[in-house]
């Protein structure tokens, strides 16, 4: 199973589009990292640029608003994930609980929807909605 | 305390024992040089967890916290044994100086220790002695952490049966006094070469299971390219356990197409490719990339993996580069010479050179006694004779594939294709 470990940094909504992390701060998170490594089960990991870099889009009444960050009404935000595979969500939270996270920071842990996750005939729609385009 | 909380602490603490157990016991069987005894003071650690963590809450370095714990009850059962002598006491003075938290300096140091330790349990519980189904077991459970039962349950076998395959496992490795290090250079390629079979065979085991089996089978494809991903990290220079990764995790990308719904099969090139796992196929590219990295020839396991890539890398199943393919059969047949790495290699090199040359490699396999039963080749034949309008030879070859298969879609499958051949 997979599971995404959601960092949520405090104050991240309103960062400026340019701030750095902390070099301290990443050299323990990357000890982290590692460590996820080394146990085989870090899959992929990123971080993001603060919201004020980024854009959201709105897409009610059929049509599409595109709107600049900051966005005032966000009061939490993404700063990174790893992906991890994890036997359980139990797993998943004791490898989350590890992590040096600071006071203002939270992780949220999700489970990451597979194939087999869906019932047959919703497998069966992706399937043949993904067949479409393979033949010539 | 509630039921609830009680549980959820139990659950919380059999989470840090799927972490951190293998490096525990790692640690414990340099100690007391058998992985059996280190297992079960290892257990005994967490059961001393179980009964402590409860009421104080789940330490933050809980692995330390139960590697502490081990190690002590290590130095215990050094001196409560008959073995005890100088070397021992020291020994069991000098750990006790060890047993309290290592400064933050040292955690490099701490974890290229580990490493090795772990690297010499990996070794030892896939030991050439122990049987095949032996070492799976005992692998799974010291490194992977599973439980007897999940190992049971994913193996289809009841759990007695694996109790004690894993019982008799410790016991043979003890009575063969194989000892608890990395193999000698020397032995090294045929040690390795027994590690990566063991968790081939345990990838494998996984990848057939089928629609409603029990979810552990499945984990074991995740449980094998787990370990496997840790041994590429302590082995970086082994370009075959970087084969063995990408073609594991690039036949992993295909989980999800392999079986239709309702359980059926899909022939690879008969896959819906966006099915495919984007991700898995990017890690085993680099994985392989990493083989082929390291120079020298490639291994069975980076050559079977380079063909995995090939398919990996097309985007439908007519972009696919078979000429190459045919190539790196004829390699792994120089290496690991088989028939059915031959009938492989005729399959691709029809696909690249049309029929006709393919043919010429089935002829020769005809004279091959060890497939004279193996129904994929006359199947195999059947289909070149049939693109070379031959019809009436790969009506003959169609139904005597049908008659050596055993599995029934298969057989329909087969007949269908002989009646339309036509009379």
């Amino acid at each position: 199973m997979r599971y995404m470990l959601l960092m949520i940094p405090k104050g991240y909504e309103s960062a400026g589009p340019d701030v750095q992390p902390d070099a301290g701060r990443v050299a323990e998170m990357m000890r982290y990292n590692e460590s996820l490594q080394r146990a085989g089960v870090l899959l992929a990991i990123d971080s993001l640029h603060p919201p004020s870099a980024g854009a959201r889009l709105h897409f009610a009444g059929g049509k599409v608003r595109v709107v600049d960050g900051p966005f005032a009404a966000a009061k939490e935000v993404l700063g990174g994930y790893w992906l991890i595979q994890a036997k359980s969500r139990d797993e998943a939270i004791a490898w989350a609980s590890r992590c040096p996270a600071g006071d203002d920071e939270v992780i949220e842990v999700r489970q990451v929807h597979e194939f087999g996750d869906f019932a047959p005939e919703v497998q069966a729609a992706a399937g043949a909605y993904f067949d479409m385009p393979e033949k010539r | 305390m509630t039921d609830d909380r009680q549980a959820d602490i139990r659950r919380a603490i059999d989470a840090v024992w799927r972490i951190e157990s293998a490096r525990i016991i790692a640690s414990v069987a340099r100690l007391v040089h058998d992985v059996g005894i280190a297992e079960e003071l290892a257990q005994d650690a967490l059961i001393a967890a179980l009964e402590q963590w409860p009421a104080d809450g789940i330490p933050r370095n809980a692995g330390a916290w139960l590697t502490a714990a081990a190690k002590n009850r290590a130095i215990d059962y050094l001196r409560r044994g008959t073995l005890i002598d100088r070397k021992h006491e020291e020994l069991a003075r000098e750990m006790e100086g060890e047993s309290t938290m290592p400064a933050p300096d040292d955690t490099a140091a701490l974890e290229d220790d580990i490493g090795d330790d772990l690297l010499r349990l990996i070794f030892t519980a896939c030991h050439p002695v122990l049987s095949p189904d032996a070492r799976s077991a005992l692998t799974l459970k010291l490194l992977g952490g599973l439980s007897t039962d999940e190992i049971a349950r994913a193996y289809l076998t009841p759990e007695p049966t694996i109790a004690q395959r894993i019982v008799r496992a410790k016991r043979s490795l003890s009575d063969a006094k194989v000892p608890f290090e990395v193999p000698r250079a020397s032995e090294l390629p045929e040690r390795l070469s027994s590690v990566l079979e063991v968790l081939y065979l345990i990838f494998n085991e996984g990848y057939s299971a089928t629609a409603g089996d029990d979810w552990m089978r499945p984990a074991l494809c995740e449980e094998a390219l787990r370990v496997g991903r840790i041994l590429a990290g302590l082995m970086p220079a082994a370009s075959e356990v970087h084969g063995l990764v990408a073609l594991m995790e690039i036949q992993a990308s295909r989980a999800a197409a392999r079986v239709k719904p309702d359980g059926e099969p899909v022939l690879l090139l008969e896959q819906n490719r966006a099915l495919w796992d984007q991700l898995l196929i990017r890690r085993g590219l680099a994985a392989l990339q990493r083989a082929e990295a390291l120079g020298g020839a490639l291994g069975p396991y980076a050559l079977q993996a380079a063909i995995a890539a090939c398919h990996a890398r097309a985007r439908i199943a007519d972009d696919t580069d078979w000429a190459r393919i045919a190539a790196l059969y004829e390699q792994l047949a120089q290496i690991t010479p088989s028939p059915v790495v031959e009938l492989n290699r005729a399959v691709a090199v029809s696909m690249a050179f049309g029929p006709a040359a393919g043919l010429r490699i089935v002829d020769v396999l005809m004279r091959e006694p060890a497939l004279r039963q193996y129904h994929l080749l006359p199947s195999v034949r059947g289909d070149f004779l049939f693109k070379l309008q031959r019809h009436a030879e790969a009506r003959a070859e169609f139904e005597r594939a049908a008659s050596l298969t055993r599995n029934e879609r298969e057989r329909k499958l087969l007949l269908d294709r002989a009646a339309a051949c036509g009379p």
